[in-house]
């Protein structure tokens, strides 16, 4: 089957909402929208058997040639790219038809489908694409689109600072991802990955090429999933609609960066200065996301760190060497970070557009479906034996354990830090009394059937997400499938763990009673007690510390955008007005003075421009002859 | 056989017509009546069609000779033509100077 | 070169003579009738150079049709003694520097041009006979357009000098208005 068929699909539902998304009808433009999102879906589980040792590749042509570097539009579909595609497709799906209930008031109904459907499209080429150029295609395409929909509420002007925000820290990435690229086009001659990685497999260039390659990739990687430094525009993202959060802020597009890293395995095998570097920045991103996530009060914000914070843990296990691990961490996550994300959606829709999560409370009588689900996610997410995120975050665990006892320590703190945050904001949402003066308890609705669907599909699949690579302690004939199934595609593979059992099962023990320290903890404090979040004014120093998320945005802002901007106003003022104002001001002044001395010539005497015509062709002559 | 384009040599020509030609450029440029204006376009015509005609003698190119013929086509056609503008032109406006052309000016 | 045939020098001469007076004469009439003294005398340089179909075609059409029409058209226009406003002084000089520098620069490139002798001399090239033939040979086309030019010429002619009835109106108001002033 021709692969372009998978991104034409999506393309098409983008030009046909775009273009007359206006005069169709709502239902027709989501159920569009849907299909063609859905049919790639189904496609790409179709190639799953076709999809052997070797890539798809489709047929290429030219893209760019320029001198001898010649680079082609051409797509390749391996097991790495269609596990993306997977999850890219089908929680796309879901989230599309959420959206179609989520957004069925909105004005700009059409526009967002069309947007969702250009962002599907660029995203699978970001994952299909067999070069870097296309990979970086789909990579800036997605940033528009994330671009776009951050901003989908642009009449409020926070979300359209909101959105430049993401942009602008985005494009700081993309700038160490070109400076990548015209590395490789330098050392390597070629952006194709084949022909790079088997270069690169050789080991014929100096160390210091491979290590500033492979960290100007991460460069790149940092921007687009939100590692330190350039996190801080993930939060605000979610100024964006909620699926939007859920599908581009979650699941897919912030795992690019992690998608880049496991593609690029070769290269970052033989820098391993670069891994290191990857290991500490997840670790500190982890971390300090971790800690902000504790005391946010806007239930989207908690889900936004804590993908920060997710994050982080895929480039700790990425920085361990743990490709599979990560690949595998980013599929749970997308399930039930999608599942609380739509379930955050689920509870704003019922409260009518309330996020504080502390005029919340007692929610799971009104919206018994979204209780049950969003509990799943939680559970998940923290990591409740048995369940996806368990697995996955164990898996993790034990590589870092491996490479070292105290990032395995600082890892278990972030994951046991995570279990803090979501339990408080669980039971802060959905246990307890209600707390909202504003809008009676008894119009808090549960939401409709379009959008609870999506909902138990993603708990069903975050319920059961670690069958897909399940430990070898549990099953041996189908134990870690996931990794196996991957392996064929890397040249040095995953860093190899040898542990014993015993050891195995005191790393098991050790996270769950992490767990069930967070949980009775949380418990304890905000259902036996009951106690609510404090309000912003009574925040004692660390806790006010925490909720202003370490200042590290006002620190930026003093930091690099102040003095830009300081910058940007001395030349407004002294460069443009005095200078370039003053230069062009002169420009027209002389050319009108000169038109005006020129124009007495025009005086319509017709013998007067005979006279000149004719000394003109003698002086013309006279040149010719005599010069 | 002493013909006279035999005894008179060709830059003759060429000065007799270059004289004339520059002759007619000065009525041209002096005279304002449009009429005087055509005949002294004329004489400039006339002096090329001299000149390539003696050219066309002297190289023995017949070429030379049938372009003095097209250029007196076109010489009269222009004539017919150009007076039958100054004809309408004087008119309306009672008036032959080529200065009424200065309406034009913007 | 000592001495040039006296027909020559003759016709050159009048030639000249008639041309001058052509552009300095007040009178338009007297500047036709110079004019056509000159073409006559052009004419017979033609004969001179044994062209003698040119020098035939040259009297019937410039000094017969063509500046019998500059006569017809002056006769007609009653401009025979109208005055002509008079260039100042120093448009006649003016005027002469530009055409006196053309004709430097015309007489400077010929000598630096140097001394080419063309001398491929034939007298039968100006025949009616040889003429014919190349005309109607390899000059068929342009010949034939020329009829064609002629068409458009007589055309133009004709609806340029024909007055229609609003024509007619605004050329009584404008002779009017040439009577009132």
């Amino acid at each position: 089957m021709n692969l372009y068929i998978l991104l034409a699909l999506p393309l098409l539902g983008f030009t046909i909402n775009g273009l007359f998304g206006k005069q169709l009808p709502k239902f027709v433009v989501g159920a569009l929208a849907s299909s063609l999102v859905f049919i790639p879906f189904v496609l790409a589980l179709t190639l799953w058997s076709e999809v052997k040792e070797a890539a798809i590749v489709s047929q290429p042509f030219t893209f760019l040639q320029v001198g001898d570097l010649n680079i082609e539009f051409k797509l390749m579909l391996d097991r790495l790219s269609l596990i993306m595609t997977l999850i890219i497709t089908g929680i796309g799906t879901l989230i599309h038809l959420y959206s179609m209930a989520y957004m069925a008031d909105d004005a700009g109904y059409y526009k967002f489908f069309s947007y969702l459907n250009l962002f599907i499209f660029n995203m699978l080429i970001l994952v299909l694409g067999a070069n870097f150029m296309m990979l970086f295609f789909g990579w800036e395409g997605v940033g528009l689109c994330s671009y776009l929909l951050i901003g989908f509420w642009y009449h409020n002007p926070d979300f359209g600072y909101a959105a430049r925000k993401a942009f602008v820290m985005n494009r700081i990435g993309d700038l160490g991802l070109l400076l990548g690229l015209f590395m490789i086009i330098q050392h390597f001659g070629s952006l194709d990955y084949q022909v790079v990685f088997s270069e690169i497999a050789k080991v014929s260039h100096p160390q210091w090429v491979y290590t500033s390659i492979a960290v100007l990739l991460f460069v790149g990687a940092m921007g687009k999933s939100a590692q330190i430094p350039l996190y801080t525009w993930l939060p605000d993202a979610m100024a964006g609609p909620t699926p939007v959060s859920a599908l581009i802020h979650a699941a897919t597009m912030v795992t690019a960066g992690v998608y880049l890293v496991v593609r690029s395995e070769v290269l970052y095998t033989l820098a391993p200065m670069a891994r290191d570097l990857i290991l500490y920045v997840g670790l500190a991103t982890s971390l300090l996301a971790a800690f902000i996530g504790l005391k946010q009060n806007d239930i989207k914000k908690v889900l936004a760190y804590s993908t920060v914070s997710q994050l982080g843990l895929m480039f700790i296990a990425l920085g361990c060497g743990a490709y599979s691990a990560a690949m595998f961490h980013l599929a749970t996550h997308a399930f039930f970070k999608a599942l609380l994300f739509l379930g955050s959606g689920s509870v704003i829709h019922g409260m009518h557009h309330e996020q504080d999560i502390r005029k919340m409370g007692g929610l799971r009588k009104a919206m018994p479906l979204t209780y049950v689900t969003f509990l799943i996610g939680t559970l998940a997410i923290s990591g409740f034996p048995f369940l996806s995120g368990f697995f996955s975050k164990d898996e993790i665990l034990l590589h870092t354990f491996h490479h070292s006892p105290w990032v395995y320590g600082l890892s278990v703190f972030s994951a046991g830090l995570t279990g803090i945050y979501m339990f408080r904001m669980f039971f802060l949402t959905f246990h307890g009394t209600y707390r909202n003066d504003h809008y009676a308890f008894e119009k808090v609705h549960e939401s409709p059937i379009l959008m609870t669907l999506p909902l138990m599909v993603l708990a069903a699949l975050s319920l059961s997400g670690g069958l897909l690579n399940l430990p070898h302690y549990l099953t041996h004939s189908h134990s870690e499938a996931l990794a196996h199934w991957l392996e064929p595609l890397f040249v040095f593979g995953d860093a190899a763990v040898h542990v014993e059992p015993s050891t195995e099962w005191a790393l098991l023990g050790v996270a769950v009673s992490v767990f069930v320290i967070a949980f009775v903890w949380m418990r304890q404090k905000y259902v036996v007690q009951g106690r609510v979040a404090e309000n912003d004014d009574q925040m004692s120093g660390s806790a006010k510390l925490l909720a202003h998320k370490f200042y590290v945005d006002e620190l930026y802002d003093s930091l690099f955008a102040k003095p830009l901007q300081a910058l940007g106003t001395w030349t407004y003022r002294v460069l443009d007005r005095k200078g370039f104002v003053a230069f062009t001001d002169l420009m027209g002044k002389v050319t009108h003075w000169k038109g005006q001395t020129l124009a007495r010539i025009q005086s319509g005497n017709i013998e007067l421009y005979l006279i000149i015509m004719v000394l003109a062709a003698a002086l013309m002559l006279g040149i010719e002859l005599f010069a | 056989m002493n013909t006279v384009f035999q005894q008179v040599d060709i830059s003759h020509y060429i000065y007799l017509s270059t004289v004339l030609f520059s002759i007619g450029l000065f009525g041209v440029l002096f005279r304002r009546n449009a009429i005087v204006l055509l005949m002294c376009i004329e004489l400039m015509l006339n002096s090329v069609n001299l000149l390539l005609t003696a050219l066309s003698t002297y190289m023995g190119d017949a070429g030379g000779q049938l372009f003095v013929f097209f250029i007196m086509v076109v010489a009269a056609a222009e004539a017919a033509v150009g007076l039958a503008i100054l004809v309408m032109v004087y008119r309306n406006t009672r008036n032959t100077t080529v200065n009424f052309l200065s309406n034009l000016k913007g | 070169m000592s001495a040039l045939p006296i027909p020559f020098l003759v016709l050159s001469f009048i030639t000249i003579l008639c041309a001058l007076y052509v552009v300095t004469s007040k009178n338009p009439v007297h500047s036709v009738l110079a004019l056509i003294v000159a073409f006559f005398s052009i004419s017979a340089h033609y004969v001179l150079l044994n062209a003698q179909f040119l020098a035939i075609v040259n009297l019937m059409v410039y000094a017969g049709a063509i500046m019998v029409l500059f006569l017809f058209v002056l006769m007609l226009l009653n401009l025979g003694k109208a005055a002509e406003p008079i260039k100042s002084n120093a448009w006649a000089l003016a005027s002469a520097i530009s055409a006196g520098s053309l004709l430097l620069i015309l007489t400077a490139a010929f000598q630096k041009s140097g001394e080419q002798v063309y001398r491929n001399p034939s007298e039968t090239v100006g025949l009616v006979k040889n003429l014919g033939k190349v005309l109607f040979g390899e000059y068929l086309i342009p010949f034939e357009l020329t009829g064609a030019l002629f068409i458009g010429a007589m055309v133009g002619a004709v609806l340029l000098g024909k007055r229609d009835s609003g024509d007619h109106e605004s050329s009584a108001l404008a002779e009017e208005k040439g009577a009132s002033s």
